[in-house]
């Protein structure tokens, strides 16, 4: 642990690879609209509410917050899966709406928290998944699953043709890091990926997988509610509270921050640590 | 008669009966299978249009059968009586299950996987084809079991207007009065039911992905 929180932040690189700009989202409530019209009777629920910040390449950002503070939404919004109320949202320079869909999310990386794995795929097959849709030739592709493989910890030859149901939880959290990783997209967008497993085998891939990220070097952003996960794989800590940022900063700053909502996350990771509050 | 000495006085009659019944059911199956299973899947993006199938098909389910073939009867081109009309009728009879189990089948699916599909740039036409699809197979296949055995039983009744098959015995016999005639349309017909079932509940356990 103390490595961790010892470790620097990167520099900031000069290129920002995902932009924000005044973003809101916000969802219509199932309550009676009273202006048919304008939407200003209308029944609204805000999101996220005027958000701005970026994230330069090579980043690795935790989005902390409790449920309800719009992490998911933001996350969501970066692969184009949700388009912001207002606002604009770039990757690479470019608005999200103006991406297509379809190419913008191949280039993006997604770990969700059960994985997502499709059951009726092999782990192989799995991992093959958005090579084969980029039409990547069969030889790349193989030798690329069982180079995805070895770097998740998982023996090729043992886990390429298994069936998802055949893994244990934190083997099938392995195997969708080893999907999300296989085109080799520049960015990586994680939803508590690590949210579902049991405490040892999660603090196991935390540690795993915050050394992985390091070496390998990609734009990450992470969705999180938990500080410790946030300590050991970012190298910038975002916090979220109702929709919007209250706090941003690198990992050793961020536990120095006095805001409320930035303690109501550090006091209880320092008092496991036996740290002074 | 005792049902054993018209089974053996009628071998002959009773198999072309029998075969009769198996192409009637098997007909009327095909087709609502093949507008039943791409209605469905049509409509798991069609919220507008899938109110109106379901409900359609849902009311000719529940038309008593005799009912149905009341109505399809003064119908032109479609009705009349014979074969075409009770066709028309086991299609109609059979759409529900499997229009149900296919949109049922495509939908109920771990939103985790669809999330993730989604995620990785699969555009809606391959989620359909590659991910829906495989996964609803067991539950699509189910709804053809319940259609066959619910097609195999109302078949019996198309003898009424005249469609041939087992049901003819059993009209026969009940006009005769004579438990040998009823039998031998009853036991081949309820033979067929259970053995179709059986096969078919098999094929849908491999199918299913856990």
């Amino acid at each position: 642990m103390s490595t961790t929180l010892d470790a620097k932040t990167p520099p900031v690189t000069a290129q920002t690879i995902i932009g924000f700009e005044d973003v809101t989202y916000r969802i219509e409530g199932t309550g009676r609209k009273r202006d048919e019209k304008g939407g200003r009777g209308g029944n609204w629920r805000v999101i996220l509410n005027g958000v701005s910040f970026g994230v330069g390449a090579g980043e690795r950002v935790a989005l902390l917050g409790r449920s309800g503070s719009g992490k998911t939404t933001l996350l969501k919004l970066v692969n184009r899966m949700l388009l912001a109320s207002s606002g604009e949202v770039k990757v690479e320079g470019r608005a999200t709406r103006e991406w297509d869909a379809i190419e913008l999310r191949r280039r993006i990386g997604y770990v969700i928290q059960e994985a997502g794995l499709f059951p009726h795929f092999t782990v192989g097959e799995n991992i093959a998944l958005v090579p084969g849709l980029l039409g990547w030739e069969r030889k790349r592709t193989a030798a690329r699953v069982d180079e995805m493989l070895s770097l998740v910890g998982l023996a090729p030859k043992e886990f390429r043709e298994r069936k998802p149901r055949e893994l244990s939880g934190g083997q099938r959290q392995r195997v969708g890091v080893a999907r999300a990783l296989a085109a080799d997209p520049p960015i990586l967008l994680m939803d508590e990926p690590f949210g579902a497993l049991d405490p040892v085998t999660r603090a196991e891939l935390q540690v795993e997988f915050g050394k992985v990220a390091q070496r390998l070097g990609k734009t990450i952003v992470l969705v999180t509610h938990d500080l410790r996960e946030a300590m050991q794989i970012a190298s910038r800590i975002v916090l979220l509270q109702g929709g919007r940022i209250v706090a941003d900063a690198g990992p050793r700053e961020f536990l120095g921050i006095a805001h409320r909502e930035v303690q109501s996350f550090v006091a209880p990771l320092k008092a496991e640590l036996g740290m002074p509050a | 008669m005792s049902p054993l000495t018209f089974f053996g006085t009628h071998q002959r009659e009773i198999l072309e009966a029998t075969l009769e019944h198996v192409s009637l059911a098997g007909i009327s199956l095909a087709i609502a299978v093949a507008i039943g299973v791409p209605l469905g899947m049509l409509i798991v993006h069609r919220p507008r249009l899938r109110g109106v199938a379901l409900g359609a098909a849902n009311v000719f389910q529940t038309i008593p059968s005799l009912a149905l073939f009341g109505f399809l009867i003064p119908i032109p081109y479609l009705g009349g009586i014979g074969r075409r009309t009770a066709i028309v009728a086991l299609v109609l009879y059979a759409l529900l299950p499997i229009l149900r189990n296919t949109f049922v089948g495509l939908t109920e699916i771990d939103p985790a996987v669809l999330e993730s599909a989604e995620a990785m740039g699969m555009t809606t036409w391959q989620i359909l084809w590659r991910v829906r699809l495989p996964l609803a197979l067991s539950v699509i296949l189910a709804g053809v079991r319940t259609a066959t055995v619910i097609t195999i039983g109302v078949a019996t009744i198309a003898a009424a207007i005249g469609a041939g098959g087992l049901g003819t015995f059993i009209f026969r016999g009940v006009a005769m009065v004579s438990n040998g005639v009823i039998l031998a349309g009853a036991i081949p017909a309820g033979l067929l039911a259970l053995i179709a079932d059986g096969l078919l509940g098999v094929v849908e356990r491999r199918l299913r992905v856990t």
